[in-house]
């Protein structure tokens, strides 16, 4: 699961060196995001770990998974719906002014 | 040739972040350390969800913050935003059966939100995600009605009363002679629904107050120039 967070953040970079639309890079922030999420999680978790929840059955368990990369995770989520809010709001003022999305023609109005 | 540049780039970085990261020279299995029985920390859990435990009660001073950045950011959208004030119409006609079903799913999701920030030191989820189905409730009805406005100075009123009963909360624990945000009440039996002492008051006032951010956030998409 780190491999697959790290291919996710890649593709998320990826995205944001090609693409010249505002809501193209948006979605490859967020994608970098959730990348990045699935690896702070993974590294919280290995093999036959349980979820860290106390029930009747695991009062006892010792094998819970960390609890610490799932609560900065959830931090890290909220924080990203707030950017993502401002980001959209931001293109839509931009969209009202220049009448585009792709920020090469915004530049010099050409 | 910009894209092949990128993907130079990217491979670039992948191949040094696969160095650092899989040669075994970092060990992952101790982001957080144990104790000499295998668990985490040294302190009890005061819920039994941990992962509550830690985001309300141990980092409750972070989760204050992390609130009051999605407070920021549902001014910024105000701010950005601010000057539309007419509702945007779309494009196809409203469908009449969407409508009803629509009434019909609001106060299940409303309530469906509402069970899980009740039960976020129970079971997985808690303020944020209730908050968010909150949210995405009233979102529904945006979506299904084009003359639907919600009550959104109720809902500025809510969301500042709530942060402030949280801030007041965090008080508390000061005026008792402990810390900022310290866990002051009885914690109870761990897995009953009244138990852990502060965490439910504070994932309620939590929800309700992400519900009434998302719900401005939306509102605020969903004007536009006259």
């Amino acid at each position: 699961m780190h491999i697959v967070g790290v291919i996710l953040m890649l593709v998320g970079v990826y995205g944001l060196l090609t693409n010249r639309h505002i809501i193209k890079m948006i979605i490859a922030i967020n994608i970098l995001e959730i990348g990045l999420n699935l690896f702070i999680i993974s590294v919280g978790y290995s093999e036959g770990l349980i979820a860290p929840i106390i029930t009747d059955i695991n009062k006892n368990a010792s094998n819970f998974a960390d609890p610490l990369p799932q609560a900065l995770v959830l931090t890290a989520i909220v924080i990203g719906v707030g950017t993502t809010a401002i980001l959209l709001a931001v293109a839509r003022k931009l969209y009202q002014q220049y009448g585009t999305f792709d920020i090469r023609e915004m530049e010099g109005g050409r | 040739m910009k894209k092949l540049t990128a993907i130079i780039l990217v491979s670039i970085l992948f191949v040094l972040l696969f160095i650092n990261m899989f040669n075994g020279s970092l060990n992952f299995d101790k982001i957080s350390e144990r104790d000499a029985d295998g668990n985490y920390y040294t302190e009890q859990p005061t819920s039994a969800n941990m992962v509550t435990s830690v985001v309300v009660d141990y980092r409750s001073f972070d989760t204050l913050g992390e609130v009051t950045v999605l407070f920021v950011s549902s001014l910024g959208v105000a701010f950005v935003l601010g000057g539309l004030t007419t509702r945007v119409k779309s494009n196809h006609s409203q469908s009449f059966i969407l409508k009803v079903g629509v009434d019909v799913l609001f106060s299940l999701i409303i309530l469906v939100g509402a069970y899980i920030f009740i039960h976020g030191h129970l079971t997985p989820g808690g303020g944020f995600p209730g908050g968010a189905l909150i949210g995405a409730a009233l979102l529904l009805k945006y979506v299904s009605n084009d003359t639907y406005r919600a009550n959104i100075k109720g809902f500025k009123a809510l969301e500042g009363t709530m942060g402030s009963i949280y801030v007041l909360l965090g008080l508390l624990g000061i005026v008792t002679g402990s810390f900022f945000l310290e866990n002051i009440l009885d914690i109870g039996t761990i897995g009953n629904l009244i138990s852990g002492g502060l965490i439910p008051i504070i994932y309620v006032l939590i929800g309700l107050k992400v519900g009434s951010e998302l719900t401005g956030i939306f509102d605020h998409f969903m004007n536009e120039e006259v």
